[in-house]
């Protein structure tokens, strides 16, 4: 069996991953990704943990954070259309503002 | 008698004029400040006099309880009033003098601008003075004594544009905290040992004990911690210096509060306390001593001074000192006679000095004064019967107090003859600073004539001198109207007949009951009387030839060789000169107390404590605080992404710190 360190050496990785990501990239939608790769990355130590100890409450929770990516996911990139259409462009730093 | 169960009512009057004239006398016409002042002022007369009609010795004292005030455990303060012999002379004194120089001020302070501000005051220091002579205990009556420190230093800044008067006005107030910081710890220790502050029942604690004829006690402390409080009300040494200065304020206020009620005050706490000095020995003695030495020295500085007002507010110390004296050998009766005596001629004498002062424009210098005898006969006629009082002519008011003094000073188991000796050289310096005053105001002639020659370039130095009375009188001296000369003429006569009261001892009987001693001390007088006969006569024979001496002095001196004071002042040199500058005292008082004082508060209290530390933090932490948050407010970019940096970075931090310390369990 895979030890519990693994999983969760590659989740810290994918987490990591994540916030570089987030910091680093201007493009909206890769951004966007990055934060379903940190959501992915503290799912992975969801299950490992839930598989780990045999408790349900991991997994469970699991599928509430997919719910609410996936819920995310839809707005967010509704959202990113939107702003495409107004500003024709998909970068942050122009994209500032609240107001158009 | 119900009145007496209203005796609230007598104080609360005045102060009922002095807040209608305080807050609407702005907007009030003048007859109308006028009334106001005048009938709150002259109720409390009429309703003093009722009760005078009313009092019966035998039912005497009576008290009334108005409104609880304080309860703390067992120890209670009481808003309650109280009327014995000893308050109800004081309230005659107090209520008919301070009416006859309401009835002067409309004349005097007619053309003041802040005459209704001045009417308020007036009535304000009536409802405080009120307080303190029909106060049933101690507190009361430190609110009283309190209030009418407070009424003084308004009273003696009034014109507070003037900067001296306004620095008379703090002195005043400055030295009297001194007295009263004495007096407030009398009254601690009154409440620590016998639990109360009532009169009645601390003489009673305090007849329980024994006297403390060796060594001091606690009585002997309360008493000379009452008598420090005395001395700064009353104007005795050390605490004198504040009177003479006081003399910036309006006439009528000297009249009034600087010469016939507030200052004697000191004397009338004395004298109620006289159950506690009775058991302290050695704080009469003390008393005695500061009244005779205050008496002897403020007469001397009296010599020498021009200011017309100065000399009879070195009078006014001088005469106090007597009274202490009274109150030292134990004679408080002959004490409070002459306070009332006082009262009467004293207040004359102000007020007369005032018409004259008011009638040649403002000048107080009696240099520039002399000959007004033709221009104003009623002042002068006045002047003279208040002169011959004072110096103790035969059968004038202060004729009889001041013998009643003299003799108990000699002749009191607590007296001695070098009190007496003292009193009779001061009452002869008194009798000779009194007539040179007259002489050189109302004989030989009118010397203002040249002042007024040279008044172009003198014209300045005159406007500041007395603010009020620079009414535009370019013209000679004149009478002053009969709105002043009334309560001169009333005055004159009380003068004259005041002193009658004490013929055969009556004034003194009429108090023994307030006094406890002083029945016993009645017969055991009755007994010595025939042989003390003899005596006293011979020692009244001496006042008066002191009396009469001072005046063929005077009269040589001033009147037929004038040239004579000048010639003599230059022989005595360095000495004339130390009593023309009243001995240096404000001087030393000056260097040895109050500048240690400004120079330690300047560099310690202000440059150290308050600038170095206190502002020092203030300004420190906020300029510290701006520092910070300069460096700080950069995390705040604006930018979205450097937001989400520092959170990524906090987090990092928090975990790095778990990770480094371990997850507490």
């Amino acid at each position: 069996m895979v030890p519990l360190s693994y999983y969760l050496v590659l989740s810290g990785i994918l987490f990591v991953c994540g916030v570089l990501g987030f910091l680093i990239k201007r493009n909206i939608i890769t951004i966007f990704m990055s934060i379903e790769l940190m959501l992915n990355g503290v799912n992975l130590s969801f299950v490992a943990f839930a598989a780990q100890w045999h408790a349900l409450s991991g997994q469970v929770f699991v599928f509430f954070v997919m719910v609410v990516a996936a819920a995310e996911a839809a707005v967010g990139l509704a959202i990113v259309i939107a702003v495409y259409r107004t500003r024709e462009t998909l970068n942050v730093d122009q994209v500032n503002l609240l107001k158009l | 008698m119900t009145l007496t169960s209203y005796l609230w009512v007598v104080p609360l009057l005045p102060l009922t004029g002095a807040a209608l004239n305080g807050f609407f006398g702005r907007q009030l016409p003048r007859k109308a400040i006028t009334a106001i002042a005048l009938i709150f002022c002259g109720a409390a007369f009429v309703m003093a006099l009722a009760l005078a009609a009313g009092f019966s010795s035998a039912s005497a004292p009576y008290s009334c309880d108005f409104k609880h005030w304080l309860r703390s455990g067992d120890f209670q303060v009481d808003f309650s009033f109280y009327l014995d012999q000893l308050s109800l002379v004081m309230l005659l004194v107090v209520t008919g003098v301070g009416f006859l120089i309401h009835i002067y001020s409309v004349g005097y302070m007619a053309e003041d601008d802040g005459y209704y501000r001045f009417m308020a005051y007036l009535n304000l220091f009536m409802f405080f003075m009120l307080t303190l002579v029909l106060a049933k205990n101690y507190l009361v009556m430190f609110i009283g004594w309190e209030g009418v420190g407070l009424a003084s230093y308004l009273l003696i800044g009034f014109w507070f544009i003037k900067d001296s008067a306004a620095a008379a006005g703090k002195k005043a107030f400055i030295v009297n905290r001194i007295g009263d910081f004495g007096f407030l710890i009398a009254l601690f220790l009154m409440i620590k040992h016998f639990g109360s502050l009532d009169f009645t029942h601390v003489f009673a604690a305090v007849r329980t004990l024994p006297t403390e004829s060796a060594g001091a006690g606690l009585l002997t402390s309360i008493g000379l911690l009452l008598m420090v409080g005395a001395a700064g009300k009353s104007a005795q040494i050390p605490l004198y210096v504040w009177l003479p200065d006081a003399m910036e304020g309006p006439t009528p206020v000297s009249a009034l509060i600087h010469a016939a009620t507030m200052v004697t005050a000191g004397v009338y706490m004395v004298s109620r306390s006289s159950a506690i000095f009775e058991r302290a020995p050695m704080a009469m003695m003390v008393v005695a001593i500061v009244g005779t030495l205050t008496a002897l020295f403020a007469a001397t500085i009296g010599i020498a001074q021009t200011d017309i007002k100065k000399v009879l507010a070195y009078s006014t110390v001088s005469q106090l000192g007597y009274m202490f004296m009274a109150c030292g050998v134990g004679a408080f009766s002959a004490g409070i006679f002459h306070l009332m005596t006082h009262a009467f001629f004293k207040g004359l004498l102000f007020l007369a000095a005032g018409s004259v002062i008011h009638g040649i424009g403002g000048e107080q210098d009696m240099r520039k004064m002399g000959g007004l005898r033709a221009y104003m006969p009623v002042t002068f006629l006045t002047m003279s019967v208040a002169t011959f009082t004072i110096a103790g002519f035969p059968p004038l008011a202060a004729y009889f107090s001041k013998d009643e003094i003299l003799w108990k000073a000699y002749s009191s188991p607590n007296g001695s003859w070098v009190f007496w000796l003292i009193g009779v050289i001061t009452a002869f310096i008194t009798s000779f600073y009194m007539f040179r005053l007259w002489f050189l105001t109302f004989f030989g002639d009118y010397r203002g004539a040249e002042a007024t020659q040279d008044a172009k370039h003198q014209s300045a130095a005159h406007a500041t001198h007395d603010a009020t009375d620079q009414h535009g009188h370019g013209h000679g001296p004149h009478e002053s109207p009969w709105v002043m000369l009334g309560p001169l003429v009333m005055l004159a006569i009380l003068s004259i007949v005041g002193g009658w009261v004490g013929i055969g001892g009556r004034f003194e009987h009429f108090l023994a009951p307030v006094f406890q001693s002083g029945a016993a001390e009645l017969a055991h007088e009755s007994a010595g009387e025939a042989a003390g006969q003899g005596t006293e006569t011979l020692l009244m024979l001496i006042s008066v030839t002191a009396a009469v001496l001072g005046f063929l002095l005077a009269w040589t001196l001033y009147l037929r060789r004038p040239q004579l004071p000048a010639r003599i002042a230059a022989g005595l040199g360095a000495l004339y000169d130390a009593v023309s500058h009243k001995y240096y005292i404000d001087e030393l008082y000056a260097v040895l107390f109050v500048k240690p004082l400004i120079d330690g508060s300047t560099t310690i209290l202000w440059h150290g404590v308050d600038q170095g530390v206190i502002d020092a933090a203030v300004n420190d932490s906020a300029t510290a605080a701006r520092h910070v948050s300069d460096n700080a407010r950069h995390m705040q970019s604006g930018n979205l992404r450097s937001y989400a940096g520092w959170v990524a970075a906090g987090a990092a931090v928090v975990i790095a710190y778990m990770v480094w310390m371990g997850v507490p369990r």
